[in-house]
């Protein structure tokens, strides 16, 4: 058993508190991805689960045993890292099996899980070559190569791919998600790359500034958003918010244009990819000013008055042009509400319940 | 474009030159050293400045190897700077580790103390080290001499090797912790490995500096026994006359052994051991 627990975990640097209260468990076999800002703490956080930085307060536990003072080589676990840290020093099958000539397996014995998972990661020409002699791809796979050979109850992934170039990123992203199928095993991944985390992850831990944001599945969080943070941080572009006030027949925006809602609401957000161009009519109408073509979407960069700028993305192609006139309407279904706090009102009602 | 082909072979041709220039420059007094060291004695006057010496002899380094102390000094030397560059060393090696590696409660004022340690001159210290040695008896010793030198060189060699620990990225050591090592075992597998080049430069650079010590060596050691070379050096002159021929044959041989030692680490001297570690 992998499942690992935080109790009120806390972290600090003399005064200054890095990681505030973490709560969380981490299921047997689950693919969590801790996700946030640069800063935010989570790579702090995956240091102290490695066991590379100690923990100031609060309890951490691997399959219920309490792992505050236990050394990294004690807890069982691989991590790879941002630099991949190879040796240097070392061929590559030397740095696959280091983890197994610490623990004096035979060199015999050695070969085998080296070479099994060489193959599955298509190393196995590699095999002699040392570090300085691969691309940065290959360097990846040979940090996952050692990874799993140490044959791990989980592994711990530090920004692993963020590193490599666009393309050679899509490709390792799949690997690691059939990694995770074919083992079966714990994993817990940082990044800051959102879609690394909506791709990977069974859930998602959103962390901002030493506090967990949110926890859920990646369409938890794409759908339900607790606070402002977690909507504008998931989901790609981001998504548009505005400020709204009270008023007649429900909320008020800057134009004003009237919305139905609830009264307490400060802002509204809806997605890029949510709002409707409409003939006529429609909640506002917008003057596009930048549009990108992807093929596939179409990116429209608008401007309202009295509101601000406002993302649309289509799908497919709409013939538009820059200064054109455009009239938008945001489903009810779709618009998120928060309060002057920035805390989801939904999410409000669902607690009071 | 055609100018610059054409003026390519000026320019590495003047490159060369001025190589070559800097590389006559700085080894003529070596080559002065050895031509006097094979001038006949009675020539040494009469053949003054000719760059060539009209005859050649080995009489001065059979004079030195045979009929004087030297080979006694020699070997004084060659324990004293071995000992001293590996005592020096390794102890560096550890400090350097640990500046490099924790953080602990008064780091800043040991440096802050070991730079101290190095900004006074030699001349102001060497009669309270004097005091010191003389009333723990032990004048006349190597011993003391391999002590002094090692106090002496421990400050500059820890920032070197403290440097060199920097430049290993620290995560490899948390790696092979992960991987299973002991922090012990991390630092014998993967750290020391890598640092080799920066521990044979220490080496280097502690041997030199011990090997060509004058001052402590003349005010510690009186008794010929306990004479390394460079006081050795001084026993060519007498109160009369200067024996030039050996003691520039003397000083070719004292050459031969740090030549020889920086051929044994030269090797670990290459650059770029650590490439490949980290993404670059």
């Amino acid at each position: 058993m992998a499942e690992m627990e935080l109790k009120s975990v806390r972290k600090a640097y003399g005064r200054v508190e890095v990681l505030r209260d973490i709560d969380l468990t981490i299921g047997d076999g689950e693919f969590v991805v801790l996700v946030g800002p640069s800063g935010c703490g989570k790579s702090t956080l995956l240091r102290m689960i490695a066991g590379l930085e100690p923990i100031t307060g609060g309890e951490f536990s691997i399959g219920g045993r309490c792992m505050n003072d236990v050394a990294p080589r004690d807890r069982d676990i691989a991590m790879v890292f941002q630099s991949y840290a190879l040796y240097p020093h070392m061929s590559v099958e030397r740095n696959m099996g280091f983890s197994m000539e610490i623990r004096r397996e035979p060199t015999a014995r050695r070969k085998g899980p080296v070479a099994e998972a060489a193959k599955t990661l298509g190393l196995d020409r590699l095999l002699d070559r040392f570090p300085k002699a691969l691309s940065g791809g290959q360097r990846q796979r040979v940090a996952m190569g050692r990874a799993i050979v140490r044959d791990p109850k989980a592994f711990l992934f530090d920004e692993p791919l963020s590193n490599l170039d666009a393309a050679l990123r899509v490709e390792m992203r799949l690997e690691i998600a059939r990694l995770h199928q074919r083992l079966g095993s714990t994993m817990v991944y940082v990044t800051h790359d959102q879609v690394e985390a909506m791709t990977l992850a069974d859930r998602i831990v959103v962390l901002n500034a030493g506090d967990i944001q949110q926890v859920g599945t990646p369409l938890d969080l794409y759908e339900r958003p607790e606070n402002l943070f977690v909507a504008q941080f998931i989901g790609s572009p981001n998504m548009n918010v505005m400020d709204a006030a009270p008023g007649q027949g429900g909320l008020i925006l800057g134009s004003g244009a009237v919305l139905a809602g609830p009264e307490d609401a400060r802002h509204v957000g809806i997605r890029p990819e949510h709002i409707e161009i409409v003939e006529g009519g429609g909640d506002v109408t917008a003057e596009a000013q930048v549009v990108e073509r992807l093929g596939s979407d179409t990116n429209i960069y608008t401007e309202v008055k009295d509101i601000g700028p406002l993302l649309v993305r289509v799908s497919g192609n709409i013939a538009l042009s820059p200064g054109d006139k455009v009239h938008l309407r945001f489903p009810p279904g779709k618009v998120h509400f928060f309060d002057a706090g920035g805390r989801a009102i939904r999410a409000a009602r669902d607690k009071v319940q | 474009m055609a100018a610059r082909t054409r003026n390519a072979p000026v320019l590495s041709a003047g490159k060369y030159l001025a190589v070559a220039f800097y590389v006559a420059f700085a080894l003529f007094p070596l080559y002065w050293l050895l031509k006097i060291a094979l001038t006949p004695e009675r020539l040494i006057y009469s053949d003054g400045t000719a760059l060539w010496p009209s005859t050649v002899t080995l009489d001065n380094f059979r004079t030195v190897i045979f009929a004087s102390d030297f080979l006694g000094y020699f070997g004084n030397s060659v324990i004293v700077s071995l000992t001293t560059a590996a005592a020096t060393s390794m102890i560096a090696a550890a400090a350097g580790y640990a500046f490099s590696r924790f953080a602990f409660r008064g780091k800043r004022w040991v440096v802050v103390l070991m730079l101290l340690t190095q900004m006074f001159p030699l001349l102001m210290i060497i009669a309270p080290i004097y005091k010191i040695v003389a009333s723990l008896g032990m004048l006349n010793s190597l011993t003391s001499l391999i002590v002094v030198y090692t106090a002496f060189n421990i400050p500059f060699a820890t920032f070197l090797m403290q440097s060199f620990f920097d430049g290993i990225p620290k995560d490899l050591e948390e790696a092979a912790m992960i991987d299973g090592c002991t922090r012990f075992q991390a630092l014998r597998k993967v750290i020391l490995p890598l640092t080799l080049p920066g521990l044979a430069a220490t080496l280097g650079f502690v041997f030199t500096a011990a090997w060509s010590e004058l001052l402590f060596a003349l005010m510690l050691i009186n008794s010929n026994d306990a004479m390394t070379f460079p006081v050795g050096l001084l026993t060519f002159v007498s109160k009369f006359s200067v024996d030039w021929g050996q003691m520039m044959a003397a000083g070719v041989l004292a050459l031969i052994p740090s030549c020889l030692f920086f051929l044994f680490i030269q090797r670990y001297l290459v650059q770029g051991l650590t490439s490949g570690a980290v993404k670059g």
